[in-house]
């Protein structure tokens, strides 16, 4: 009777464990079948077109900025958090002060939400230093709100190479500095990618942050003082304006692959050119 | 030949100062570069406080923080941002009952009964939840959600209950992972079936890390912008019930950043202000609770 009982409970926790997950994966699956199924048939070529009419309603524009904000941020982001990696993993001693403070703020900067980089981007860039509804407001606002992902990537792969590699790098005589450039950083590129990659996927989807620094205008921004949206802003605006629902589908496309497109990459990356100092440090 | 030796040792003396210098440079600018961080969380505090502050006095704070009514076009206006609170801790709410517990048990179907084989798809269909941008999942929402619940905190709810699925169940999983086999072992070895040895000693062995990634959830969920505007209706009134709109904190500062002024302008930045005082709470007890759960896994 027990037993039974026993085997019964067992059965409905297995039927519950295996429904979350199932839910979970459901809903992705719907969601992407979702919207391939009502946007694949209006992905058509005046979408593209290089210039945005509110006829053509085109994304080019879009992608183009989504591309050029990108760049910004990561030439600002990667260099400062790859260094503090450098810096929390290879220099700071152990005890150091200055360690905990940035692990801190770097906690922090990563539970801030996108709204308030956005009010602070607003605040600081856009009205105080007067570079206006920008690409490089929105840069180097969404710079601030990817280095610390950017930062703990690289401060993880540097940890997961062994230190062997160094002592090795010491006894034929390289200095702390060659040590780092030469053998460190080398053996933890791969997970700085894929970290940098994430980093990027991130940006693609981000909107709170831009509305209010990089701004809202449909164009290929002729400088980067100019303001202009990214692809995700775009399709805000779409949704939001209501007139352009099956474009909107399409839009919605375009991002969904793109952005799988990076999380694939990302993965790949991680996985094959981890190698196995990385996995073991992982564990 | 005499000569030549001392050529070479000056040479590499000279090789040598200015290698040193190179370190020396190096050196100060990685620690300028780990400062970076801190020097934008101190902006971003300075800016927040020193323009939403004199604002939150000018109006009260009480009357800022516990005003039941929100109209500041109107004359006189008035600028409380309690429906805000109030909407944007329903709607968190919500999306916690709702992703919360799908969240966990998906967790621990990944880290304790998922086959090797199926684990190579269900990981990154997680991580590719985790990547889909929040317009997207709003638009999603805005098309399956609204003609059933309409512009609600329901719909808003059920939506971010799927938006924090990934944080909730990455994290609760590595904290599964992180407690000792032996447990496991041992209950099973009690005679406990794999379920029960799962539910009654696993999971509560990692009870500070799986609160910890439901913590972040809140956060995640507190601090989501675009997918909420898309559903959630935004009337600035206190919450009426699950089928009625509401506005969270977020929406307040997006949908009227663009044309406020003044005093207005002011009730917007304390607004995120606000927000900004919430995250640091959740933030500090995530903290906390993830320094239990490493103490735990350390015992």
């Amino acid at each position: 009777m027990k037993k039974q009982k026993q085997k019964l409970t067992e059965k409905a926790f297995a039927v519950l464990t295996w429904g979350a997950a199932a839910l979970t994966l459901g809903t992705l699956a719907f969601l992407i079948a979702f919207i391939l199924i009502r946007g694949i048939p209006h992905l058509k070529p005046s979408l593209f077109a290089w210039e945005y009419t509110s006829e053509n309603v085109s994304l080019l524009p879009a992608f183009v900025t989504t591309a050029e904000i990108t760049l910004l941020s990561l030439l600002i982001a990667v260099p400062l958090g790859v260094f503090s990696a450098i810096f929390l993993t290879e220099y700071a001693k152990r005890g150091n002060k200055a360690v905990a403070l940035v692990r801190l703020t770097a906690e922090t900067l990563s539970g801030i939400p996108s709204i308030v980089y956005g009010l602070f981007g607003w605040l600081f860039f856009v009205t105080s230093l007067k570079w206006g509804f920008s690409l490089l407001s929105g840069a180097v606002t969404l710079s601030i709100m990817i280095l610390p992902l950017i930062m703990r990537s690289a401060e993880e792969a540097l940890k997961a190479v062994p230190d062997t590699y160094r002592e090795g790098a010491f006894g034929l005589g390289a200095g702390k500095l060659r040590m780092v450039f030469r053998v460190a950083l080398p053996a933890a590129m791969p997970g700085i990618l894929a970290g940098v990659i994430l980093a990027v996927g991130r940006i693609v989807g981000e909107t709170a942050a831009l509305i209010y620094t990089a701004g809202t205008v449909a164009q290929i921004a002729p400088s980067p003082m100019a303001s202009a949206r990214t692809l995700s802003v775009h399709m805000y605006a779409l949704s939001s304006e209501g007139l352009f629902m099956n474009e909107s589908y399409a839009t919605a496309v375009v991002l969904l692959l793109l952005v799988a497109g990076i999380n694939a990459l990302s993965g790949f990356i991680a996985k094959r050119l981890g190698g196995k100092g990385e996995r073991q440090g992982g564990e | 030949m005499k000569n030549n030796s001392q050529f070479a040792m000056r040479d590499s003396q000279l090789k040598n100062r200015r290698g040193r210098f190179a370190e020396a440079l190096m050196g100060a600018v990685f620690l300028c570069s780990a400062l970076a961080s801190v020097a934008a969380v101190a902006l971003i505090c300075l800016f927040l406080f020193v323009r939403g502050l004199p604002a939150m006095a000018e109006i009260g704070l009480f009357r800022f923080l516990l005003g039941r009514e929100w109209s500041p076009t109107d004359i006189p206006p008035a600028f409380g941002i309690l429906p805000m609170i109030a909407g944007s801790l329903y709607i968190t709410a919500g999306a916690v009952v709702i992703g919360g517990p799908v969240g966990i048990l998906t967790a621990v179907f990944l880290a304790r009964s998922c086959p090797k084989r199926l684990y190579r798809f269900v990981k990154p269909g997680v991580d590719l939840l985790a990547g889909i941008p929040s317009v997207v999942y709003g638009f999603f929402g805005m098309m399956v959600l609204l003609p059933f619940a309409g512009s609600s905190m329901l719909s808003a709810s059920l939506l971010l209950g799927v938006m924090i699925l990934p944080t909730v169940i990455g994290l609760a999983e590595s904290a599964l992972r992180a407690v000792p086999e032996a447990y496991y072992e041992g209950a099973l070895a009690l005679g406990a079936g794999h379920y029960r040895s799962v539910f009654r000693v696993v999971l509560p062995a990692a009870k500070s890390g799986v609160l910890a990634a439901v913590v972040l959830g809140v956060g995640r969920a507190i601090g989501e912008t675009m997918a909420v505007i898309m559903v959630a209706g935004n009337q600035a009134r206190m919450p009426l019930g699950l089928l009625y709109g509401a506005r969270t904190l977020t929406a307040n500062i997006v949908l009227e950043m663009g044309y406020a002024a003044e005093l207005h302008r002011g009730a917007l930045i304390a607004t995120g202000v606000v927000l900004f005082v919430f995250i640091l709470i959740i933030n500090l007890s995530f903290s906390a609770l993830k320094g239990a759960s490493r103490r735990d896994s350390k015992n």
